[in-house]
Formats: structure tokens, C-alpha cells, sequence
């Protein structure tokens, strides 16, 4: 590879790398939303009444681009609710009594696995989604008919405070090995590349310990400049491949999957347990205990930060990392399949700075990890010139949030961003004369 | 609880703002200020003073007038003061700073839009407008011990030899700022060393004008020191022609944007009728810039062809 792309280099503030994640005392109630993945939304087959256990079916995967919801706790099914989303749309959620004893649904039993066909369809079944944060269902990734070269597995955690997949491949190696070692048998996967930034050495001596215990995979230390987690930096600074604009990794030749999606394969794969809870880290300066909690899926944001003690009065809070994150309406929001964070500011943290006009530095083109100029995005997005936001390459844009993060005018780039891409979405078709 | 912020990420940003840049830019030529007025004495920290506060009350004159957003607390209009009085000689007299100050705020920034939309570069633009507009300018002030004599450019330029090292401590003639090649070697590695600026524009002038006279003026290796050490070309290249406004983005736009500079810095210098190039060589690669701009945007990694 010729060079790195370029970043930003930001504050680390992993404060607990080196807490192992504790199990968070059983919650009286969960709320499991149907739509916690890329695609269309899981359809419910439990009603009120219902009992369920641990690992039961509360919703079965939609058409399409789907995945099945599981329920994270033992108890009576309370309601079916709307939800309002992070993301301003509304679904469906099923709301569980939990009856505290986190009892293990007795039909669960390890997949039977034997060819390509039976794991594709157990790894449908298991629930798991693309970890990392985008949601996207794993088994439709691996259903192709092109030949994965390279299956490369995000452990680059590039994002301020994330510390969930540092636990994930200090605690999980051998998961993750299983996993590997059955996606490379039958995938027929000719190399694993693992990409972890430097800032994690614990994490890499583990990992690389594991890699010596079987074949085919390749540890790759990578400089810890953000977005290194970005799925085309990932790719291209682990294999030397370009993802062309609006491709998928398969495209060319790479699957890319997070380590804790790959542990959580490797954890259904042996025990047939479905993605029914998640690590995640738990700081942000309004936290008094920073740590990484074992969340069950559904569990609302409330009861895990009252968990970890509140400080100082929160005005924000946030899904994932601070980058690329989304900040909640409210405290009644479940943890959801990808979520690996929740950081909880004060005022003083979550105040937005006041926009003031462009210099014309270049900071944002020059810190772009693709070479977009968000300045000709505007520009182009002032003028309705739908042709001139996709060359100035809108929709290249990943959102990582590098530009806006530099910019010393604080001019709010990726959401100006954000909004040519809504508008291209919607562009009038061409009049044919 | 009171209800919850909320924004859209990234939910963190950089310490740096427009402020901050501009604060680092006004302390950088602080070294290149003080040399000036120990040189030429309090006349040189008059005309300083003058274009500051005649740079700064335009700035608020004219966002009061006009209704618009107050903008003074951005330190730009500081810079653009100082800038424009380390370009003047110390004897200029203080209604031609005022004037000059105001010609940078007004009618070359505020009115194509302030900060961020001026095409020229204030400071520089407002040097040419003084030149051409007051002859007096066109005489040089001298050190307080030194007997006048021609400027080094002017000597250089008649084939007289220079002391090279009164070019790099700035003991000669000429504008308040552009004297001391080493105070402001200090102020530009300064900005270098906190990422104001790259080394990329700075550098590809300088080293370009020496090579080019170098090449013109009889392959003597001192003779070309002596013309990148005189003439503001210090100044030009590591103060005005860095100007984020009026400068390309990229590292391949900043080298071309330099070459282009030093090309004209040297006709002028060499076959021109005006000593000095630098400044209508920096506002001619400020007009140039869009273009340049166009031609050295970033290739984007795995973008689309959209024709």
C-alpha cells in the first residue's frame, strides 16, 4: 500500500480499556424494538400474555433484507408499543416483563453445521447484525456467489471512549477463533485479516496469540488515526483494495465484519444463544463509574446509566461513540443489537459551538479520509445542483465527521453533507424531450 | 431532568477556531513588529497602532451599518492591521495608514462579504492601492543610524553587492515588517511549528526565487541569498501569500500557487520597471487562485465518474 488515508488524530479517552465487563443486575422491564438493523423491520409473533425465556422468538425476520429479534430476558410479553427511533421514524416494540430470573429458553440447542447452505442459515437465525454500529444483517453478507478472499475483522475501535471490542478480543479470542476457523472451512475464505489500532496493545498480544493457534490470519497494527474503523479505510489499509463509490466490500472480494460480531457468531455457533445482549461501554463525564456493562438487548438507556451512577447533571446523551454517535431523545430508549456505547455528557461537554463563516482553509478536504471537498457539497447543495453534489462526492461521504470535527469556522459539514444526500435521494427524474 | 441536547454528530471538535488561527498569526508577527521598531523607532510603532485600530473600528463601523453579525472578535481584522503597516515604511504618515487600513477592511473585505469571501488578500491589495495612490511611499524609510541610501533591491538591481547579513538582521531600508528575514523566519517557523500554515507555499517561493535569480543574476550564489532575503519576500511568502482565503487548499495547488508567485516576483524584479514583485505577484496568483484551486482539487479515493 502506497500510504495511509488521511484523519484526524483525536483524544483516546478509552478510561475503561482495562475494566472487564460486569453483568448488569436484572431489570424489571425491557423494551426490544423490531427494527434494530439495516433492512426491513422483524414481524412479531408473540402477543400479550405470552411467556418467554431467554432467547425466545419475539419476531420472526421480515421480507427481504431482514433479521430475527429475540427476546433478552425471562418474563410475560407486556405490550406491543410504537417506538420512536433515533433516527425520527417509528416501529414496532415488544415490551417484556422480566421476571428476574433470566431462564434460558430450553428448545435453544447449537446449529447443527454441515455445509455453506446450513451455516448461511444459521447465522440468519442467530439474530446477528453488523456490530460495529451500521446494523447490517451478517448472513447477507456472506450470501454471495463471488469468492471471499478476505474476510477482514474490524478491531480498529477508532472512536473516542469505545472500549466494548477491546473487551471483545481480550475476553473472546477463543469465540472468535471458532467462528473463523468454521466461516473459513466452509466460505472457503483463502485469509483473515484482523485490523487493530495501536492504541490497544493488550488487545493485539491477545489476538496475536490466537492467530498463532491456527492458520490464515493476519494481524495488522494500524496507526490510531480515526475513521480507521471506516469500512473502505479498513479494507484499504489491510488488503491495498479500493471499495468503488456506492459498492459493497464483496465487490471486491472482502467481507467486513466487526470482532464482536464475529465473537457472537462464535457464541451461537457453540451454544445457539442468539444475540440477546450486548457489551457496552458506559462513560462520558456525566458517569461517576465508567465501565463496560453486559446489557441485555431492550434494557433502557435509564436503568444502565443509573447503574453506572450518574455525577453531574446529563444533557446529552449518546449512542455510541462521539464521532459518529446519535444523541437520544430521552432516557427511555432500549439498547438496541449495535449499540457499543453510551456516553452521558454535561452541559459543559455538549455544548455546540457557534458557526462562523468558512476561511477557506481546507482543513475539511484535507482531513478527509476520500478527498471530498464539503465546501463544494454546499455549494452545490445551496444551488439545487444535484450533479454538482454528486461530483464534488456527497455520496462518497461515510459521515465519519473528520471534516466537521476540524473545520475552525465550526461550520456543521457532515450534516450540510447529510442533507445533499437526502436530496439526491429524493432528486426529480430528468424530463425526457 | 431538563430535556435532553440534541445535535448531530460529531459531538466533539477541535480546540482550533477562526480566533485561535488568527491569535497565532498576530503573535507570529510580533518578532518581525518589534525588530521594525527597534529599527526605525517609534514612528514604526505608531504607524502599527494606527493600522490596528483604524483596521479594527472600520471592521465595527461597517458590521454596525450594515446590520450584520459582529465580527471583530475573529482578530482578523487585527492581522490585516498589522500586516498592513509591517508593509509600510515607518514615515508614512498616519492619514494615509487610516486610509490604507480602511481600503483593506472595507472595500476589499467587507464588501465582498467579510471574512472568507474577499478575492484579494487585504492587507497585500491595500499596499498596492497605497503605492500607486501615495508617491511619498515610493521613498523608503532608513534605520535611525544609517545614511540613506538605495534600498538593496535597488542596489541589487544596479549590480551593486549587498551585506548579507545586514538583510538577514534587517539593518537596511525599507517598510517597517519586511527588513528582518530572521524575526520573521521566527514568526514562520512559529506557524509552521502550530499548523497554522504548511510548509508548502513558503517554501516553494523562496526556493524558487533563489534558483530563478540564481539563474538571472550571473549564477552567484550570494547575490541570490541577498534577493530572497531582501524585498518583503519573507514577509510575502510566509505571512500573505498564506492566507487561507486567497491560497489554494492542497499541498500540489500551494506548490504551483508558490512557483507562480516566485515566477512573477522575479520578472517584475529583474525586467520590471518596480523593484519590488512581491506584492502584485502575490495579488496576481490571488485572481489565478480559483483556477489553480480547480486544477489541483483532490482526487477522490474510489469516487464515481459523474459526466
Amino acid at each position: 500500500m502506497a500510504f495511509y488515508l488521511k484523519g484526524v488524530k483525536l483524544p483516546h479517552r478509552k478510561n475503561t480499556a482495562n475494566s472487564p465487563a460486569v453483568e448488569l443486575p436484572p431489570v424489571r422491564q425491557v423494551t426490544i424494538p423490531t427494527s434494530m438493523h439495516i433492512g426491513a423491520p422483524a414481524k412479531i409473533v408473540v402477543k400479550k400474555g405470552d411467556q418467554v425465556f431467554v432467547g425466545s422468538l419475539i419476531a420472526e425476520a421480515g421480507a427481504g433484507l431482514s433479521s430475527p429479534v429475540y427476546s433478552s430476558v425471562s418474563g410475560t410479553v407486556n405490550s406491543v408499543a410504537e417506538l420512536l427511533l433515533s433516527n425520527g421514524s417509528t416501529c414496532e416494540a415488544v415490551v417484556i416483563d422480566s421476571d428476574g430470573q433470566m431462564t434460558l429458553d430450553s428448545e435453544i440447542v447449537p446449529p447443527q453445521v454441515n455445509s455453506k447452505e446450513d451455516l448461511i442459515d444459521a447465522l440468519s437465525k442467530s439474530g446477528i447484525v453488523g456490530l460495529g454500529g451500521a446494523g447490517f444483517p451478517t448472513a447477507v453478507k456472506f450470501k454471495t456467489d463471488k469468492q471471499i478472499e478476505e474476510l477482514v475483522i474490524n478491531g480498529a475501535e477508532c472512536e473516542p471512549y469505545i472500549t466494548s471490542d477491546t473487551v471483545t478480543m481480550l475476553t473472546k479470542a477463543d469465540l472468535m477463533k471458532d467462528a473463523i476457523e468454521t466461516l473459513v472451512k466452509y466460505f472457503g475464505i483463502k485469509k483473515v485479516i484482523i485490523g487493530i489500532e495501536k492504541n490497544k496493545p493488550e488487545a493485539i498480544a491477545n489476538m496475536q496469540k490466537m492467530s498463532s493457534e491456527t492458520s490464515n490470519v493476519e494481524i495488522k497494527v494500524l496507526p490510531s488515526v480515526y475513521p480507521q474503523g471506516g469500512e473502505k479505510v479498513l479494507v484499504y489499509h489491510t488488503t491495498g483494495k479500493i471499495i468503488p463509490e456506492g459498492a459493497l466490500p464483496i465487490e471486491v472480494g472482502c467481507v467486513v465484519c466487526n470482532c464482536t460480531t464475529i465473537a457472537e457468531i462464535g457464541k451461537y455457533l457453540k451454544t445457539g444463544i442468539p444475540l440477546v445482549s450486548k457489551v457496552v461501554t458506559v462513560d462520558g463525564d456525566a458517569i461517576a463509574n465508567p465501565k463496560n456493562v453486559i446489557v441485555p438487548i431492550g434494557t433502557l438507556i435509564k436503568d444502565v446509566i443509573e447503574f453506572c451512577g450518574i455525577k453531574s447533571e446529563i444533557a446529552k446523551v449518546l449512542y455510541g461513540g462521539p464521532m459518529m454517535g446519535i444523541s437520544v431523545t430521552d432516557l427511555d430508549k432500549p439498547v438496541i443489537k449495535n449499540t457499543n456505547a453510551l456516553l452521558a455528557f454535561t452541559k459543559a461537554e455538549a455544548k455546540v459551538p457557534k458557526t462562523t463563516a468558512c476561511i477557506r482553509c481546507g482543513a475539511c478536504t484535507n482531513h478527509c479520509p476520500f478527498g471530498i471537498s464539503p465546501v463544494a457539497i454546499l455549494k452545490s447543495y445551496k444551488a439545487n445542483d444535484y450533479e454538482g453534489m454528486k461530483k464534488a462526492g456527497a455520496l462518497l461521504c461515510m459521515e465519519c465527521g473528520c471534516c466537521s470535527f476540524v473545520c475552525p469556522a465550526k461550520i456543521p459539514n457532515v450534516q450540510n453533507n447529510k442533507l445533499a444526500k437526502l436530496s439526491l435521494r429524493n432528486e426529480p427524474k430528468k424530463e425526457v424531450k | 431532568m431538563d430535556k435532553l441536547h440534541i445535535s448531530v454528530s460529531p459531538h466533539i471538535r477541535s480546540k482550533i477556531s477562526t480566533s485561535s488561527i488568527m491569535l497565532d498569526v498576530a503573535i507570529s508577527l510580533l518578532p518581525a513588529a518589534i525588530a521594525g521598531c527597534i529599527i526605525f523607532g517609534l514612528s514604526a510603532l505608531a504607524v502599527i497602532l494606527a493600522c490596528i485600530a483604524s483596521a479594527v473600528l472600520a471592521e465595527f463601523v461597517f458590521n454596525v451599518i450594515t446590520k450584520r453579525t459582529q465580527t471583530i472578535f475573529d482578530l482578523s481584522a487585527i492581522v490585516t492591521g498589522i500586516l498592513l503597516a509591517l508593509n509600510l515604511p515607518a514615515n508614512t504618515p498616519l492619514w494615509q495608514c487610516v486610509v490604507g487600513s480602511v481600503f483593506a477592511i472595507i472595500i476589499v473585505k467587507c464588501i465582498f462579504g467579510g471574512i472568507g469571501c474577499n478575492l484579494v488578500n487585504p492587507a497585500m491589495t491595500a499596499r498596492v492601492f497605497m503605492i500607486i495612490a501615495f508617491a511619498n511611499l515610493s521613498t523608503p524609510a532608513y534605520p535611525l543610524d544609517a545614511v540613506s541610501s538605495a534600498t538593496p533591491l535597488a542596489e541589487l538591481a544596479n549590480g551593486e553587492s549587498v551585506n548579507i547579513l545586514d538583510l538577514f538582521l534587517g539593518n537596511i531600508g525599507g517598510a517597517i515588517g519586511e527588513t528582518s528575514a530572521l524575526a520573521l523566519l521566527i514568526g514562520g517557523i512559529y506557524l509552521l511549528c502550530r499548523r497554522v500554515i504548511t510548509w508548502h507555499i513558503p517554501v516553494s517561493i523562496i526556493a524558487s526565487v533563489f534558483v530563478f535569480s540564481f539563474l538571472l543574476d550571473g549564477f552567484s550564489f550570494t547575490n541570490a541569498l541577498a534577493w530572497i532575503l531582501s524585498g518583503g519576500l519573507f514577509l510575502g511568502a510566509f505571512f500573505m501569500a498564506t492566507d487561507y482565503v486567497t491560497s489554494p487548499a492542497t499541498s500540489k495547488g500551494k506548490i504551483i500557487y508558490g512557483i507562480g508567485i516566485a515566477v512573477i516576483t522575479v520578472l517584475i524584479r529583474f525586467y520590471g520597471n518596480y523593484p519590488e514583485g512581491v506584492s502584485f505577484a502575490i495579488l496576481m496568483l490571488n485572481i489565478l487562485n480559483p483556477y489553480i484551486e480547480k486544477a489541483s482539487k483532490r482526487k477522490l479515493f474510489g469516487g464515481k465518474k459523474y459526466d
